[in-house]
Formats: structure tokens, sequence, C-alpha cells
């Protein structure tokens, strides 16, 4: 049997996701049980799903592993994948900003370092308003750059801001909204398009509710 | 010559040469080697901007070849008269999408130079399908037409940026992305509203005649519709109308398509018409073509052969060595694949050990 391969992302934001897809009619009751299965079938929908490691989303759509997929768009601006999105799922709702902390003046005399794990968000940003920065990129824990003099600013993710608070840092620019959204691998919209088309229309009539 | 162990890249790359012969398509060979400067001048023509570059015994700064169309409209006559019809089967070396090396790929294809009109477009759209058709029965050819796209997103007067944007948006299908596009600028709804049915329609001609009644487009639409209806008649809905396929505008003007086979997860074809593109070379022809991307056909072959082997030919010290060739021979001679050895090796899968 054909199934129609679905990467969600591991964590707060996949359980929300998944619970939309359930709500909209494709629901896969194994996936509530309590066990060590990396997959989970649906036979009756030909549905499979997976929890994949957020930011690996993409990849899997990208290469096919995955027909369609739940990301943020930050890591869709970030890695440019050869995706479809197709739909903007109005959950995981916060923001890519720059913060520094409270008593950050910029120095327009030196490059603006900058640390971040969305190196290309960062340079596209500073490339339209034509400032020279110097990118440190990290994976983790950013927030101690600026507080450990390893950069002047950094380019995160905000949802409450509270973490830049504890840590004496503040939002400075905000750069771009985020939210969760579809994506489905190019090809599979080809030859499994009906039923891409049916979970699309079934999220989406989910986001209006 | 015995075709049933070549493997299904090698079988294709043999039925397309075929197939580009019987339209009068000649090959056109060419060296692994270009100037870099070609490329420098025309990078974003490129799949990948990483190229291996070289100094030549003249202390010239040459390329290995990433990419086939650019050296072939660089030698093309700065104006072509008829139509010249060429194919290729050209490595080219590039780091493929996503990829983190450089890689030497397998690439088919064919250019289409000179005073190109509907026919030659037809023609090179029926090919790209029974390309792909050599691949697989399951195909998908998409085709756009960015004259039309163009014509809609030109009278909405954008910046350069917003265009760029807008583009990327319809790249993705993404109509919600459209519409943040053109959110802070004073774009007419009715034109927004026509890429949004456009990107997502899944109809054929009259659907997208439907949604540009009374645009400027409208004419572009007719034409291409009369192409497509033809294309209909011999692969039906394996052809279809899908204005999600945007290729850079500096380059490609017109009829733009990518190619989808079953167990594949990227396009394996992609194309178009590229006047532009001769524009920049400073020839005045137009052109279209495609390429095959030959390197992708390896995933068809992942459902292996069960056996490595149909006899293992096993051999003790008492057999001459003239038995065993004999043996092996005659095996081999009724269309068996034999391997011989004193101990069969643990991991080699046959379907019959036989001792002599």
């Amino acid at each position: 049997m054909e199934y129609l391969n679905i990467a969600l992302p591991k964590g707060r934001l996949g359980e929300k996701v998944y619970a939309m897809f359930e709500a909209a009619g494709f629901e896969c009751p194994s996936i509530r049980e309590d066990n060590r299965k990396l997959t989970f079938e649906n036979e009756e929908k030909g549905i499979r799903y997976f929890w994949v490691k957020p930011s690996d989303v993409a990849i899997y759509v990208e290469r096919g592993a995955a027909d369609i997929g739940v990301a943020g768009k930050d890591i869709l601006l970030e890695y440019s994948p050869d995706v479809y999105e197709l739909l903007d799922l109005n959950i995981g709702k916060c923001r890519v900003a720059v913060a520094a902390p409270n008593s950050f003046k910029d120095n327009p005399k030196r490059a603006l370092r900058v640390a971040t794990k969305f190196a290309n968000i960062a340079k596209s940003h500073y490339t339209k308003k034509g400032r020279e920065i110097d990118i440190i990129h990290l994976n983790g824990s950013i927030e101690l750059a600026p507080i450990l003099s390893l950069s002047d600013v950094i380019v995160d993710i905000v949802e409450t801001g509270r973490t830049l608070k504890e840590n004496g840092l503040e939002v400075v620019e905000d750069i771009i909204p985020i939210s969760a959204r579809l994506i489905a691998n190019k090809a599979s919209t080809k030859f499994k398009g009906e039923m891409i088309e049916k979970i699309r229309q079934g999220l989406y009539e989910e986001t209006k509710k | 010559m015995n075709t049933n162990s070549l493997t299904s890249t090698e079988k294709t790359i043999y039925a397309l040469r075929s197939l580009y012969e019987s339209y009068g398509y000649s090959q056109y060979k060419m060296s692994k080697f270009e100037e870099y400067d070609l490329y420098v001048r025309n990078k974003s023509f490129l799949l990948s901007d990483n190229i291996i570059a070289f100094t030549d015994t003249t202390g010239k700064l040459m390329a290995l070849k990433p990419d086939v169309t650019l050296s072939i409209v660089k030698h093309s006559g700065e104006r072509e008269s008829g139509v010249r019809r060429v194919y290729y089967n050209e490595n080219v070396y590039r780091v493929p999408r996503g990829g983190f090396a450089f890689k030497e790929i397998m690439q088919s294809g064919l250019e289409c130079i000179g005073e190109i009109d509907d026919y030659n477009v037809c023609e090179v759209l029926m090919l790209a399908a029974k390309s792909l058709a050599e691949i697989s029965d399951d195909f998908v050819l998409d085709i756009s037409h960015l004259g039309v796209v163009s014509a809609i997103i030109d009278s909405m007067e954008l910046s350069e940026e917003t265009k760029g944007r807008l583009i990327t948006a319809i790249g993705e299908k993404n109509a919600q992305g459209i519409d943040a596009a053109c959110a802070c600028i004073d774009a007419d709804e009715g034109e927004i509203g026509i890429l949004k049915s456009l990107v997502s329609m899944k109809g054929g001609c009259d659907e997208m005649l439907r949604i540009l009644e009374g645009s400027k487009a409208y004419s572009l639409a007719e034409g291409f519709a009369a192409i497509i209806k033809v294309l209909w008649a011999s692969f039906g809905d394996k052809v279809r109308i899908d204005f999600s396929v945007v290729d850079d505008m500096r380059y490609y003007t017109g009829i733009v398509f990518k190619g989808f086979v079953r167990g594949i997860p990227t396009s394996v074809l992609s194309g178009g018409r590229y006047d532009k593109l001769m524009e920049r070379m400073g020839k005045r022809s137009g052109a279209i073509g495609f390429a095959v991307y030959l390197d992708l056909l390896d995933m068809l072959e992942i459902a292996e052969d069960e056996y490595d082997a149909d006899v293992f030919l096993q051999y003790g010290d008492d057999a001459s060595l003239e038995d065993i060739v004999m043996a092996a021979d005659e095996m081999i001679k009724s269309g068996k694949k034999v391997v011989s050895g004193r101990v069969k090796p643990e991991k080699l899968r046959v379907r019959e050990i036989l001792e002599i």
C-alpha cells in the first residue's frame, strides 16, 4: 500500500500540529500511545506520520522521504528548500528579531558582530540595510553571546521576550513574523496531489476556526 | 549487443539518443573545459554558484563545464538562419542543490536555436514528454508560460524587491505569500487574484482562459492553450499547466517546463525558451531546449536484483583448469551469470551452487 508520509516537528508545536491534522479528519490513534515506535500509520486513511527534529522537516520533505510536513517559516527562510509552501497554519507564532543588551548602542565605525543560528536571514536583513556585519554562527544558547561579549547583538526567535529580559537583553528590531507552514515535496504533489489537496483543504478549514 | 545487463540509466541514454536523432537532432560534442569568464558573466543562469576553475598552460583561467547550454549558445552563430537542432550527452561538474561537494553529473538534453516558431516549441515539448516516457510511464510534464506571468506582474509596477518576493511565492504555490508580498504596495486586487488563481488552478486551458479573460496576457494564453491542446492529444493529463514553474526571467521568456517521474523526489527534466539569454550573449536568434538529469535515475534502481549471479561454480583441487574454464564458458553462453571460486564469498547471493 502506498502511504502519504507526513513529517511532524517534535515538541510542543508538533503536538498542536498533529491535533490540527486529527481535527481535520486525518487521525492516527497509535500516535497517542506511549511506545517507542518511530512511525505511525492509519492504513484506512493511507497516511503515515513520523516525528523529526523541527529543523530537519524541510530536508525530509525536499528529499521526498516525507510527502508533506510542517516547518517553521524561519527554517524555510534560512534554508530555502525547493518545496511548495501550501498553507500558513497560523500556529507557532513568533518572530525573528535582533536583540541586544539593554545598554547597546550601535557603533557604525566597525562591523556589527551578530551571533545567530540564522546566518542567511541575518545576512539578508543587514545587506538590505547596507550594514557591514560579522556573523558568528552558533547552534544554541544564543543569548549568551552578547553577555560574554562574543557578539554585539543576536538574531534569534523571540516568542514572549521573557528569556531575553531575564538575561538583560531586549528586542531592538523585528525582522520577520514566523508561523508554522504546511510544505509539500514538489514531485509528490504531482503523483499524490489529490490526497495532499484534501489535507490542505482540511487544515485550511481548521485555521479558520 | 546484449542490452539486458545495461543499467536503466544506460538504457535511457541509448533511447534518448535514438529519439532525438529521429527528429533530426545531431549530436553536439564539446570539450570538458570552457573559459571561466563565460560563467562569471552568466552566473545566475547556472544551477550552482560553485565552479571548478584552473589555469591552463597559457595562463588563461578555465573551468570544468558546470553547464552545457551556455557553451552551445556561445558557439552558435550570431544569427542562425533556419533552425539548428542539436542534442548532447555530457558530464557537467557542479555542487548539487543542498550538497556539500562537487559531483560529476551526466546530463542529456537538446537545444533548438534559430527562427523558432510554434511548431519548434511544440516539437521540443513533445520530445521532453517522450524523454520522460523513456524513463517511466508514470510521469508528469508541468508547463508554464513566463510571458503570461510577467505580463501580469509588469502591469503591477512593482519594485525589484517586491517582484522577487512575488515570484518566489508563485514558485512555492504560496497564495498567502502572494498576498504578503503585495501587502505593502497599492496593487490591484484583480491582478493579485489572477496570480493566485493561476498558481492554484488544477484544470486545463478553459480554466486558464477564464481566469485571464480581459487581462493583458489573454492573447499570449490563447497561443499557449493551442500548444497545450496538441500535447494533450498525445499525452493526456500527463501534461499539465502549472504556473508555479518559474525560471529566472532575466534569461527565460515564454514557455518553461519541468518533468517529474514517480519515485524521484525532484524534477528530472527542466527546460524552457531562453531568448533573453541569447540576447545577453549578443545573438539575435530565438532558442528553446531542455536537460535531463540522468544522475537522478539511480534512484529508480534501488529495487536491486535479488541475486548477484545465477551460478557459483565451486571447484576443488582435483578439478583441471580446462574443465573449470569450459564449464564456466558453457553456462555463460547459455545466458547465465557465473562466478567461479574455491569458496563462495559469504555475501554473494546466487541461485545455485554447482561443484566441479
